[in-house]
């Protein structure tokens, strides 16, 4: 009597363990998390790089420098009197635009001068992982840079009642824009051995998708070529997809842009550490 | 204990061998680095890769590493075939690259804490493994030293550790012990001969002294293709009349018959 009840529990159990979304999303997770844990390790690696170097620290210090600068001279924080940081977040296309191709640089470039790629790539982590995890270090120490100017925040919230939301967002799009820049700079890097070439490229691919369609640009050239290219340039640059943004314009599309702009950079990476790893 | 003990104490037919060539090809535009390549490596042999600057030695490692694809010909890691399932092979192997490259800025321990995640190892577990590698390898004076302030040595020794803190079943070392002096190169020889019982290893040289000391079989490439592959005692005794060198130089070209002449044993 006791088997085929033992025998009958064992039916009853199984299914319900084996389907059901929920176990799938279980299994999936730890598929995940399996497959993301080396990501980790490269993103442990990278960071004890940059404490192990003064590079970060400089560049950090740079950042906080050069966006004073510019939100205090150039964008008038004091005297246009008004409770927002719009003259903090206006400058970051333009900070991040060299900072992060100088910052990305050495990320695969110096990797292939010194040989330790090979060493990285015959771990068994593959080129993917590799790539995302290197690109992650590097967009959490612009993640740093920003959190560290939460004092303007606290600074526009004593002085007068700003829209939290409005610069909550503010900062979720300087995040995902330097994640954009971070990740062009990765794909140049990743092309070469210079670090001077891929600090060049990078740039230059990085101007070409903010400039055209960038508000000062637009003002300059607006009078004389037709609306709808002005429209067609705002698509395809990043520093008007920001600057709808920051100024509160809720448009999914915006950030979805700077997303794809991630995604398929990092894939060219991919591809390149893939295909010319060993050049 | 001689050559012939270490081969009978590890029968080739017990289990597939754990690292395989096979017509391994690379191309580089015209010219052609490794030629038609195949030999493999059981359990408990250590083979010597030989032969001049130039001869293929580096590239053929490589694409055994899945650091470069072959142009032809397949490798296999375990009988994990190095192209298709690339990180199921390098799982299972522990790879020494040319010129032993590391991170400079890391410490030895550092970088050994990398490479065992890498593959997986947390906790006490990597703990256990880290502290067998730095032990085997003689780093414990300098596992916290900043890796760029090690002598050569050190810095070898530090990617000899890094090939081997996760305990894999096949090995490949790539000049382990270039620009070492020689109670250093003694070290090297005596711990790759220790970790030999339950492993394949393939060691590449130009010491030849080395082959005799460590190798249970030598395979000789020249100009990309493999030319010789037997015991380092017979080789000696049939193509260079009883020494490793004149067989090396004769089979090589170098200063000897042209290459391609092909030398096998029967067994």
């Amino acid at each position: 009597m006791s088997a085929p009840a033992r025998r009958k529990t064992r039916y009853s159990r199984r299914p319900v363990a084996a389907a059901g979304p929920g176990a799938r999303i279980g299994r999936a997770a730890v598929a995940l998390r399996a497959w993301a844990r080396p990501i980790g390790a490269v993103v442990g690696r990278e960071l004890a790089s940059y404490l192990a170097t003064p590079l970060a620290a400089v560049f950090i210090v740079v950042f906080l420098l050069a966006s004073a600068v510019a939100t205090f001279e150039l964008g008038r924080f004091f005297e246009r009197g008004r409770a927002d940081l719009e003259p903090f977040f206006r400058f970051h296309p333009w900070l991040y635009l060299w900072l992060a191709p100088a910052f990305a640089m050495r990320l695969w470039a110096e990797d292939r001068r010194v040989g330790t790629i090979e060493l990285l790539l015959t771990l068994p982590i593959g080129p993917a992982r590799a790539v995302i995890g290197k690109f992650l270090a590097a967009w959490l120490m612009a993640a740093v840079a920003l959190a560290l100017t939460v004092p303007l925040w606290l600074t526009v919230a004593w002085l007068g009642d700003p829209d939290h939301g409005v610069i909550a967002a503010g900062y979720l799009a300087s995040l995902l824009l330097a994640g954009a820049y971070l990740a062009i700079g990765t794909a140049a890097s990743a092309a070469t051995r210079s670090q001077v070439i891929a600090f060049i490229a990078a740039f230059a691919v990085a101007l070409a998708l903010t400039a055209p369609g960038s508000t000062p640009v637009v003002g300059l050239i607006a009078p004389w070529v037709p609306d709808r290219l002005v429209t067609l340039l705002g698509w395809f640059s990043l520093e008007a997809r920001f600057a709808a943004m920051v100024r509160g314009v809720v448009d999914p599309r915006d950030g979805l842009f700077l997303i794809s702009v991630i995604v398929y950079f990092l894939s060219l990476a991919g591809l390149l550490v893939a295909r010319t790893a060993h050049r | 204990m001689t050559s012939s003990q270490r081969i009978a104490s590890a029968p080739p037919d017990a289990e597939p061998p754990l690292i395989s060539l096979a017509g391994l090809t690379r191309r580089f535009g015209d010219r052609l680095a490794v030629d038609d390549v195949s030999f493999s490596v059981g359990r408990g042999e250590v083979v010597g890769l030989v032969g001049p600057n130039g001869a293929g030695k580096t590239t053929a490692m490589r694409m055994v590493a899945g650091f470069l694809p072959p142009s032809a010909g397949r490798a296999a890691i375990a009988g994990i075939d190095v192209v298709e399932r690339p990180v199921a092979a390098q799982a299972r192997l522990g790879y020494l690259p040319e010129g032993a490259p590391a991170w400079g800025e890391m410490t030895p321990e550092g970088l050994l804490r990398f490479v065992a995640a890498a593959h997986g190892l947390t906790g006490a577990a990597r703990r256990r493994r880290l502290d067998g590698a730095v032990a085997l390898t003689g780093l414990d004076a300098v596992r916290r030293q900043r890796i760029d302030t090690l002598s050569k040595g050190y810095r070898r020794r530090v990617a000899l550790a890094a090939a081997l803190v996760h305990d894999p079943p096949a090995l490949i070392l790539d000049e382990p012990t270039d620009g070492l002096d020689p109670a250093q190169r003694q070290l090297v020889r005596r711990t790759i001969r220790g970790l030999a019982d339950d492993k394949a290893v393939i060691v590449s040289t130009h010491a030849l002294d080395e082959v005799t000391a460590v190798c249970d079989r030598v395979v000789v490439l020249a100009a990309g293709r493999l030319v010789a592959d037997d015991r380092p005692e017979v080789l000696a005794a049939r193509v260079g009349g009883g020494s490793l060198e004149a067989a090396f130089l004769a089979l090589t070209g170098a200063g000897g018959p042209a290459p391609g002449r092909r030398h096998r044993s029967g067994a």
